[in-house]
């Protein structure tokens, strides 16, 4: 049995008499009707005056209202009222156990699921009803119930706290109707901008299939176009082909006879250097002082390898001298340069391709275009592929500086001659094949490149009427302190410090990221530039409806990952579907 | 905070490359070791053998308060003065000075709360061997060895402790430069006088023979390299005094567990230190420290506790120059028959040896006797023991609102939120940033509604920029640091340039807590608290991430009080908030670096940990060590500074950080955000009741803070304090108590299924808090757990009060009824405590308080005033009691103060054996009685 409290306890602020709750309750006379409550008719003028004041300021629609009362205790909503009738055992409304009536809000936490205690702060998870006359009711937490802080807009959640909290329901309420009226508004006009959108969407759509269709045909005649051009450079170089070889072989029998009057001269030369005795003959001694010339290379050129240099036998004459000429030619080092070091030719393979590996890090290359708003997109596109073409290993040989290449050939050979007349016409005629060959094939890539650009546009998901679509290919800037935001829709988010500075890529289109059901309601760009120990720059685009497509705001709630507001009429939904809500907190 | 990052990176970057060189680690090569540092090298490099020192015991003077007597180097001649005292409380003293020094070296001031009382010394015995002296209680005795000179302290047979048993005692006195013109003019000139007094010592009296023996020529040391100039990485230390250190070992027979000398990222067990570097105190930003390594961190407490089953002592070590400490042990490693025995050497680079010992013998009489010394725990408002949200950064104030809304919105209490260094107006200190908080008064009013309250960080680096009013200030009054030359010392910190105001200024000390008043810190109000972030100090492009060891404080270098710059800064912003109320408020102060004594000012945190499992289970042995050594006030980042936690290892961290004194959620800029609701529902609710019980305890925790503040006894301890005499629990580091009442074993091991908590005491019982279940002490008990376990015990005969209706904040919460928690231990006795004050002023120092003993026994529950001088009153009542471990009564009665009875309602569980008395209601602050029959 629970005795009433005594001694130092009964003047306890937080000791709470269960008690029933007189409340002026406001409705919309027709649907209280329709809903068939027990509904007691005792009014009180005084806070009837007040009630009439927030129902003329509320109700719009409405011609006939009624103020009502209804007891029920503290804190119980009306959809539970029936589990609290007075004087009869309460049961939680788990089930879990039945308590004498007058321990429900008693500040006593007798059931688990703490139904007993609606309207005091006594369970930890109990939910106190707020009414809020004139605004939306609302459930709170039973621990904000006496804690000095305002919660309820009618302040019933704080009726034994000391705290002084003015009832600010009818405000909240004029409030949240005016800017529900706003949005209502926004929503309207928002929607008719949408059926435009929608309407050009669909033609855009359909323009863009039939220039699709346009292009597949003319891409059909420049393939064509290109097939015939090959055939007539493939014929054209054929003859232009065998000149230059005829032209190029009687250049090297030239450069070959010169040669091997060269050699022979040294050769002579070197007899005349190895015969130190001049004895007109080369003998074994004087070919062993040159050890250069030792076979196997181990330091020390021995006489048996000297005379097998000289083909068995102890010397040689000149004319003899010629086998063994053959022989040592490419290691015989004249004395007279025998102790300068031959310096080493050439450049390693991988210097010469060294500002070719650079233009590798791509990541660099993006800074480095030059910018002009119109062009962009462009660029990305180029951007991709040049770092295509840079894997190509034929584009890095063309790429080769040629100086390099040309001067070990020809160091004292002289320049092949000009080609004769009949040659160069051969090759101006081909050239010309080539070049409109070239040019056909251009237009052809560019046709290609079109049509998937078309492609990718009509198949892209701009929303279940396209009207998104109108955002392709277009940029939104947002200014703030320091920076300039850019979205492009289904491209790229850009930040660049507003007092120069280069670009930062806070994400590429990634895709539609909104909760099922509202997918299209948020935009995801991910993998832009990387953060230092941190992940790559993303950016989430939220979208609301709105008369004009702009960026709103821009945030950077965690390093990195950035939240943008972007309003659009194509998130505008119909009035229709808007209207229900506005007048949704009429219902108390 | 932080350590250095990347937001300096645009001016920094090559400097970072070079330093951080991408790894996630300590950049170990940013610290000295032992052998990088001269004068740790040199002092290392003695080895134990006999002392050159003698004592020379006709030079001893014996005074009512002090002993002195000259201690004298025979290889080169230098006399040391040793001063020893008895002070009150079993606490024995020993300085030791140079008899003359060229000029005064350092000793520590402001960190002892008053000059100790001494106690009289008497003379037991003396021949031409030593000295015996009482040290009055239980026979204990000080040998005074003279050759060589050691001390001993003694009980009865046993030794306690020794003194240069080792004959490690290395002093190093102050020399000139020979290299010097002064040195040459000087050395002649004492040649001179040694001439001139050796003529006047013909009268040959006492007293002169005296003076020619003190005059006895100095043998000069050969110099070695770094001792007047030592080079780390491209700095240069000056050093104009050349070497000053000293160093001493100490003997501890039958001791073979060690404690303290926080602040370590190792175990609660010191280890033995032969096999590395010594343990390091020097206050230093180490930007991602490692665990299980005896570098130096952020703060230094130079207190040692040595412990065995039958008594605790403690070593004190006044000395604020970089110290490191040796530690060995004869049994280390090894299963030796010996009487094991641990060998200490504490070595600084200057000042003086001024060495506290406290004979114990119990843990809680080192705490009362260290307490004595330092001080005890600043006594916190109650919100400050609350829930803590932190991030780097909060952007703006629209954050600020949509996080507090976000608490609301999940129902997750908290009373705090922070704002790191992005809030100011470019790191100038006392602004804010206009774009981001155009209106900080509305933000904290704002919180002020919900009852919730603000902390603003205020780190000492002071940007060098004349446009700043603050910089301007101290600049025109004199009051930075200066830098060797004279001028003032300026390094590399969050603001680029920046001063570094000397805290060990008192009248600095005092300008800068007046610039926490409401009107010269603009934009805050009565509910903005202090973080001092950075305090070591924190210098990007000094020595070691620090300030240069020849800077200057007034005469003094910043070699001589390095690990006191800390302190110092704590001490004067925790000052300038108590200032800004005229005296009222209890202010609340976070600080990085810390010192002996630093828990006068407030908390201290582990620094810039990591999320990672390491740093989760390390967060334990850190502040058991720091609770120790009398800082109570301790917590580590809930969730790791660096990296992101995953959803577990968060969890996890918020479970056994709301059984942390300091409880705060904090996160690199770079990180991912981290609020509580970001990671799924189920987590949002684990965090939420995890957070929920930290609310449902605050009463407990506010009692405990209450208690080290009058005792200076840690509020999260070790279990060996309780249980001193049970081995099992000397090296127990991962389960703790919180007062002695209840034991937390938190799981801090990644998809932990289980863990093993020992529940200490034989003749204990163990109730677990969540089912009530009774388990018996002295086992090692698994426990299942899942991802919602926090294993908690509630010792039995033990009582503690909660409030179970956790509200949005603790303030929201102050009038709130109490649910008292009785469980009952084998006698079917128990008892407890209550304290109830205002919650945030200093009011209970004017007796404002209520604090009653709450105790079971003959089945009657009654509540007795144990401050009957004090007076206050409280809305709170009993609303619940739950007894555990009771049997069914018949009857329930309860008696209030004015001799009224009734009946109680009340339910019976047999099958938990709990017995809930209904909503008995009296007042918390009142006389009761409940009778059970």
């Amino acid at each position: 049995m629970l005795t009433k409290q005594q001694g130092g306890a009964s003047s306890n602020a937080q000791c709470i008499i269960p008690e029933l709750q007189r409340e002026v309750r406001l409705r919309v006379a027709i649907s209280l009707s329709s809903r068939g409550r027990k509904i007691d008719n005792i009014s009180e003028s005084r806070n009837m005056a007040k009630a009439c004041q927030c129902l003329i300021a509320l109700l719009l629609l409405s011609a006939a209202v009624s103020a009502v009362e209804v007891q029920r205790p503290r804190g119980v909503p009306l959809s539970k009222k029936h589990f609290y009738v007075e004087g009869k055992p309460f049961t939680c409304l788990d089930g879990s156990l039945t308590i004498p009536f007058d321990r429900v809000n008693d500040d006593y936490c007798d059931c688990q699921d703490g139904s007993d205690e609606p309207g005091t702060p006594a369970c930890p998870n109990g939910s106190f009803h707020c009414t809020n006359a004139g605004h939306r009711p609302t459930f709170i937490p039973s621990s904000r119930i006496n804690d000095g802080v305002c919660d309820c807009c009618d302040a019933t959640d704080e009726f034994n706290s000391g705290a002084s909290c003015p009832n600010t329901c009818r405000e909240l309420g004029r409030k949240e109707k005016e800017s529900l009226q706003k949005l209502a508004e926004i929503a309207k006009e928002g929607f008719i901008l949408k059926q435009q959108l929608i309407q050009e969407a669909k033609r855009g759509l359909e323009e863009k299939k039939a220039k699709a269709f346009e292009l597949e045909a003319s891409k059909k005649q420049l393939e064509e176009k290109v097939e015939a051009l090959r055939t007539v450079k493939e014929s054209a170089e054929e003859p232009e082909k065998e000149a230059k070889g005829r032209h190029l072989k009687a250049w090297e029998d030239q450069k070959a006879a010169v040669r091997a009057e060269k050699d022979k001269a040294r050769m002579a030369e070197v007899f005349l250097e190895l015969d130190d005795d001049g004895d007109g003959l080369v003998s074994l001694t004087e070919l062993q002082s040159h050890s250069e010339l030792d076979t196997d290379s181990d330091g020390s050129f021995t006489e048996t390898e000297a005379q097998a240099l000289l083909g068995g036998m102890d010397k040689v004459d000149m004319v003899a001298f010629e086998a063994v000429w053959k022989d040592i030619k490419d290691k015989y080092i004249s004395e007279a340069q025998a102790t300068v070091e031959t310096p080493q030719e050439g450049t390693p393979h991988g210097e010469t391709r060294e500002p070719l590996s650079d233009n590798d890090s791509e990541h660099y290359s993006e800074g480095e275009i030059p910018e002009e708003d119109d062009d962009q997109e462009e660029e990305e596109e180029e951007e991709d592929e040049e770092e295509e073409e840079d894997d190509d290993p034929d584009e890095a040989d063309y790429n080769r500086p040629p100086a390099v290449q040309e001067k070990k050939d020809d160091e004292d050979e002289g320049t092949m001659p000009p080609y004769d007349e009949e040659t160069q016409n051969l090759i101006g005629t081909a050239q010309k094949a080539r070049e409109q060959f070239d040019e056909a094939e251009r237009a052809l890539r560019e046709l290609d490149d079109q049509l998937k650009s078309l492609e990718k546009e009509t198949s892209s998901d701009f929303g279940p009427s396209a009207e998104f679509a109108y955002l392709y290919s277009q940029c939104y800037d947002l200014t703030t302190s320091e920076y300039v935001y850019r979205l492009c829709p289904f491209n790229r988010v850009t930040q660049k410090p507003k007092h120069g500075g280069s670009e930062t890529s806070l994400g590429t289109w990634g895709h539609w990221d909104g909760p099922e059901g509202d997918v299209h309601a948020v935009m995801k760009y991910e993998n832009g530039m990387g953060c230092w120990q941190g992940p790559n720059r993303s950016t989430t685009v939220k979208l609301k409806c709105g008369k004009e497509t702009t960026v709103t705001s821009t945030t950077e709630p965690s390093r990195c990952e950035y939240l943008m507001e972007f309003t659009t009429p194509a998130l505008c939904q119909d009035p229709k579907i808007v209207d229900p809500m506005l007048h949704e907190h009429i219902e108390l | 905070m932080a350590a250095f990052t990347e937001r300096m990176a645009p001016v920094l970057l090559l400097w970072l490359a070079a330093c951080v060189s991408g790894t996630l680690a300590v950049e170990r090569a940013n610290f000295k070791t032992c052998d990088q540092s001269a004068f740790c090298k040199r002092q290392r490099a003695l080895n134990p053998g006999e002392s050159p020192y003698r004592a020379l015991l006709e030079t001893m003077e014996l005074t009512n308060t002090r002993l002195t007597l000259q201690l004298k180097n025979d290889k080169n001649k230098v006399r040391l003065l040793l001063e020893l005292y008895r002070l009150q409380g079993n606490i024995t003293r020993v300085k030791i000075n140079e008899l003359k020094p060229l000029k005064p070296r350092y000793e520590v001031p402001d960190v002892l709360v008053r000059e100790p009382p001494t106690e009289p010394l008497s003379l037991l015995s003396q021949d031409e061997n030593g000295v015996v002296l009482s040290l009055g209680a239980e026979s204990q005795r000080v040998i005074v060895s003279a050759r060589p000179f050691r001390l001993d302290i003694m009980e009865g047979r046993d030794v306690l402790l020794s003194l240069n048993s080792r004959g490690l005692l290395a002093f190093e006195h102050l020399r000139l430069r020979k290299d010097t013109f002064s040195y040459l003019i000087t050395s002649t000139l004492a040649s001179v006088w040694n001439n001139v007094t050796s003529v006047f010592s013909r009268q040959a009296d006492r007293e002169a023979e005296d003076a020619d023996l003190q005059d006895e020529a100095i043998l000069e040391e050969k110099d070695e390299d770094g001792m007047w100039e030592e080079t780390y990485k491209s700095f240069t230390d000056s050093k104009p005094n050349g070497p000053t250190s000293i160093g001493l070992d100490f003997s501890l027979p039958g001791v073979e567990h060690v404690y303290g000398i926080p602040e370590h990222a190792d175990n609660l067990r010191l280890k033995t230190t032969n096999n590395g570097d010594p343990y390091r105190l020097y206050n230093l930003d180490v930007f991602q420290y490692e665990l299980d390594n005896p570098m130096a961190l952020y703060g230094s407490v130079p207190v040692m506790l040595a412990h065995n089953a039958q008594r605790t002592t403690g070593m004190f070590w006044l000395n604020a120059a970089e110290t490191w400490v040796d530690i060995s042990s004869n049994t280390a490693g090894k299963g030796s028959s010996e009487t094991p025995q641990t060998d200490v050497r504490w070595f600084s680079e200057s000042g003086i040896i001024d060495v506290f010992i406290m004979l114990g013998p119990t843990p809680k009489d080192v705490f009362s006797q260290y307490a004595s010394l330092t001080g005890t725990q600043a006594f916190p408002p109650l919100a400050a023991l609350a829930y803590h949200q932190c991030r780097w950064n909060y952007n703006d104030q629209e954050d600020v609102q949509l996080v507090d809304a976000g608490f609301d919105e999940h129902d997750i209490p908290y009373d705090f939120i922070w704002l790191d260094i992005e809030h100011t107006d470019g790191k100038r200190y006392f602004t804010w940033d206009a774009n981001k908080f155009p209106a900080p008064k509305e933000m904290l009013q704002a919180l002020m509604d919900k009852k919730r309250k603000m902390v603003t960080i205020v780190d000492p680096h002071i940007k060098v920029d004349s446009s700043y009013k603050i910089h301007n200030e101290i600049k025109s009054q004199g009051f930075y640091t200066k830098n060797k030359d004279g001028g003032d010392y300026e390094g590399w910190c969050w603001p680029g340039s920046a001063g570094y105001p000397d805290f060990t200024r008192e009248d600095m000390r005092a300008w800068w807590a007046s610039k926490f008043a409401f009107d010269q810190y603009e934009g805050t109000m009565e509910n903005v608290y202090t973080w001092n972030d950075m305090n070591e100090p924190s210098i990007f492009n000094g020595p070691e991430i620090t300030m240069h060891k020849d800077a200057k404080h007034g005469d003094w270098e910043h070699r001589d009080l390095h690990n006191l710059y800390a302190f110092y800064v704590h001490k004067a912003t925790a000052e300038g908030l108590i200032l800004r109320s005229g005296g009222v408020e209890r202010p609340f102060v976070l600080a990085r670096g810390f010192f002996a004594g630093s828990q006068r000012y407030g908390a201290v945190w582990t620094g810039d940990n990591a999320a990672e499992w390491g740093h989760l289970k390390v967060s334990i042995p850190m502040c058991l060590s720091l609770g120790l050594v009398g800082i109570s006030f301790c917590g580590a980042d809930v969730g790791g500074f660096f990296k992101s936690p995953s959803s577990e290892l968060l969890v996890r961290w918020y479970q056994t950080g709301a059984y942390q004194p300091f409880f705060r959620a904090h996160a690199h800029l770079d990180t991912a955000r981290r609020e509580p609701w970001l990671f799924g529902p189920e987590n949002t609710a684990l965090i939420r009741e995890a957070v929920r019980q930290r609310y449902t305890l605050l009463p407990y925790w506010y009692q405990q803070f209450y208690h080290a503040y009058r005792t200076g006894h840690p509020v999260m301890r070790p279990l060996w304090v309780e249980y001193p005499q049970d081995p099992a629990t000397y090296a127990l580091e991962d389960e703790f108590l919180i007062g002695k009442d209840l034991l937390v074993h938190p799981v801090t091991e990644e998809g932990a299924t289980g863990v093993t908590a020992y529940l200490p005491g034989k003749e204990e019982v163990w109730f677990d808090v969540h089912t009530f279940q009774k388990h018996n002490g002295g086992q090692n008990l698994y426990i299942p757990v899942t991802m919602s376990s926090i294993p908690v015990f509630q010792r039995g005969g033990s009582i503690i009060p909660r409030k179970l209706r956790v509200r949005r904040s603790s303030t929201c919460m102050e009038h709130d009824p109490y649910t008292v928690y009785v469980a009952l231990g084998h006698q079917r006795a128990a008892e407890g405590e209550l304290y109830i004050d205002d919650g945030h002023t200093f009011n209970f120092e004017k007796e404002e308080f209520i604090h009653r003993k709450l105790s079971f026994v003959n089945n009657h529950l009654s509540s007795v005033n144990l401050a009957p001088d004090a007076h206050f009153s409280t809305h709170s009542t009993i609303e619940r009691v739950v007894i555990l471990g009771a049997s069914k009564p018949t009857k329930v009665t309860l008696k209030t103060a004015d001799g009224q009875t009734s009946q109680l309602d009340f339910d019976f569980d047999a099958s938990t054996s709990v017995l809930t008395l209904r909503k008995p209601g009296m007042n918390a602050g009142t006389d009761w009685t409940v009778m059970l029959q």
